[in-house]
């Protein structure tokens, strides 16, 4: 079973984008759970979302406290809240971030980290206002890349089905950050 | 052709409304409401549901003007949680006095003050008395599922009473899962319109709950007891049919590795899908262990409870609820259901995850562990941090 983390700041996306990667792996045949953090959410304060994939039924239904993989959709989050907490080895990291990999100051054993500039491509495709941004559906371009979990093209035909706003931009930025994604 | 979808239980009950065609949706919009109604609003509103949606001013209206709807002969069909539910109350009674098959949904919260949204099923359980079936569901599939059952059940009129069916906040509600929509045309075939015998209509008058003295409204009750009853039936012929026409099979318990058990579990709802998990690994270690999920509340179901339990050494009980003075309340349940036995297990009950605290894989071991070195106690508390 896989767990993943996404880190991001409310109004980013990020509860959003865990539905989106759900629907991808379940469009690819697998069982799925998404939640948010359970509580209330507030604009611009950090926020989480999970995201459980299993090939059978999924019966734990508890939270995710040790994930294996991490979205961040928000750099800044690197030096305001610890990302890495519960984080087991030998994971992915993906971020949206303009640095390379190896300018990143993040010390987790044998983790894999993935650099995407998820907040260039948003802009460049309009998506939310300059000032901020919606870089969920970029994002997972790089998480498909970085991972090879899931497809792109799964992860485009999910945004075509749950993105009710310019959903052809929204699948252009996650093709955009999988052919731009460093390791 | 069926669709599969990635929902949240909120959801999966909107759609399970929409799959039985419900005709009248009387909703309060705020707080403590979700996102049931929400998408059900929509959907009157762009013409994709053909069903009369009635904002109200209050929970209690909603389930009044759920009645007012049934009672006329319409599927109705509203959703509530908390301290909404609590405000229905009176209603709640008013529904089943008045034999009215009202299906709706109670997203399980935790009640104030403090003000609070997490899960728990004290305000579900808080109305075990007024006569309503309730359904405990433990995944968003069954959640869907159970709003066809429920009409199937509650519309039958050797039942004619109104149906709960409750998941557990956030735990449920806001968790997206996949969902298989049954298509409409098969769900036509399972479901068909309602047909009541009597109906308010200026055509045909009748009087609905008049007075009633001492010398009838006893008969009233025992009519109510034996509907209660007769639904055992009812329910296990509806999901029979389910079953045969989806696949899906659901009875008035789950039982899980509960043959040769020594000891089992017994819990409704989301900690019983997480018991799985620890049931599986303490049967890995060669430990004889299972679980009895109740989905049916009310009517208790008495006979399987029996069955699977009687021949055990130990049943624990895990209650995500309260009722301060007692203990819990599933606990009370299951060890009255067990007292006539020539033996009996002895019963552990166990009190975890109030107000949405976590239930988890580790929890749930604890409690094993404890049962296996202690003796039984009427009420334990599971990582109280007094």
């Amino acid at each position: 079973m896989l767990e993943i983390r996404i880190h991001g700041r409310g109004g980013q996306g990020g509860v959003i984008a865990s539905k989106i990667l759900a629907y991808a792996f379940a469009m690819e045949g697998k069982y799925v759970q998404a939640f948010p953090e359970f509580g209330v959410e507030r604009r611009g304060a950090p926020v989480t979302a999970f995201i459980r994939v299993a090939d059978g039924r999924i019966n734990i239904r508890s939270k995710i406290y040790e994930p294996q993989h991490l979205i961040v959709l928000e750099p800044t989050l690197l030096s305001a809240i610890d990302i890495t907490e519960g984080l087991k080895e030998g994971g992915f990291i993906v971020i949206n971030t303009k640095k390379k990999p190896e300018e990143l100051n993040i010390k987790v054993k044998n983790s894999k980290i993935a650099t995407v500039d998820a907040t260039g491509i948003a802009l460049k495709h309009r998506l939310g206002s300059s000032a901020a941004p919606i870089v969920n559906t970029a994002i997972l371009g790089g998480f498909a890349k970085a991972t090879g979990f899931v497809k792109i093209e799964s992860i485009v035909e999910a945004i075509k089905k749950e993105v009710p706003i310019k959903p052809e931009e929204n699948a252009q930025a996650a093709i955009d950050a999988y052919n731009s994604t460093i390791m | 052709m069926s669709e599969q979808k990635v929902i949240m239980g909120n959801h999966a009950l909107s759609y399970g409304a929409v799959t039985s065609r419900v005709q009248v949706i009387a909703a309060y919009p705020i707080t403590p409401q979700t996102q049931v109604v929400e998408l059900l609003s929509e959907m009157c509103a762009d013409g994709t549901l053909d069903a009369e949606f009635i904002k109200v001013e209050s929970e209690h209206s909603a389930m009044a003007a759920s009645i007012g709807a049934s009672a006329a002969g319409a599927r109705a069909f509203t959703a509530t949680s908390a301290q909404g539910l609590a405000l229905m109350h009176e209603m709640l009674h008013w529904a089943v006095g008045a034999r009215l098959p009202i299906v709706m949904g109670n997203i399980n919260r935790s009640m104030a003050p403090p003000w609070t949204i997490w899960s728990e099923q004290t305000d579900s359980l808080s109305q075990r008395d007024t006569g309503w079936l309730q359904i405990y569901a433990s995944s968003n599939q069954e959640v869907y599922d159970s709003v066809l059952i429920a009409y199937k059940v509650a519309e039958n009129e050797k039942v004619s009473l109104p149906v709960m069916i409750i998941l557990d906040a956030f735990f449920l509600s806001h968790t997206s899962e996949n969902v298989t929509l049954i298509d409409q045309k098969d769900a036509d075939r399972y479901l068909k319109p309602y047909n009541p015998k009597y109906r308010l209509d200026i055509k045909d008058p009748h009087t609905f709950g008049g007075l009633t003295g001492p010398d009838w409204y006893m008969e009233l009750r025992y009519k109510i007891q034996k509907a209660m009853e007769d639904s055992i039936d009812v329910i296990k012929d509806a999901q029979k049919e389910f079953k045969e026409m989806f696949g899906r099979e659901y009875g008035l318990v789950e039982p899980y590795r509960c043959e040769d058990a020594d000891t089992i579990l017994v819990t409704m709802a989301t900690a019983a899908s997480t018991s799985k998990q620890v049931i599986d690994e303490l049967r890995d270690k060669g430990e004889k262990v299972g679980l009895l999920r109740i989905r049916f509340f009310r009517p208790f179901p008495y006979d399987e409870v029996r069955k699977y339990l009687k021949n055990s050494k130990k049943v624990i009980v895990l209650d995500r609820n309260l009722s301060p003075g007692a203990g819990g309340i599933v606990f009370q349940e299951v060890k009255s259901a067990l007292y006539n036995e020539p033996v009996k297990p002895k019963i552990y009950g166990y009190i975890a995850g109030l107000g949405g605290r976590d239930i988890t894989v580790n929890t749930i071991g604890k409690l094993f562990d404890d049962a296996k070195n202690s003796e039984p106690a009427d009420i334990k508390w599971m990582e109280v941090k007094i």
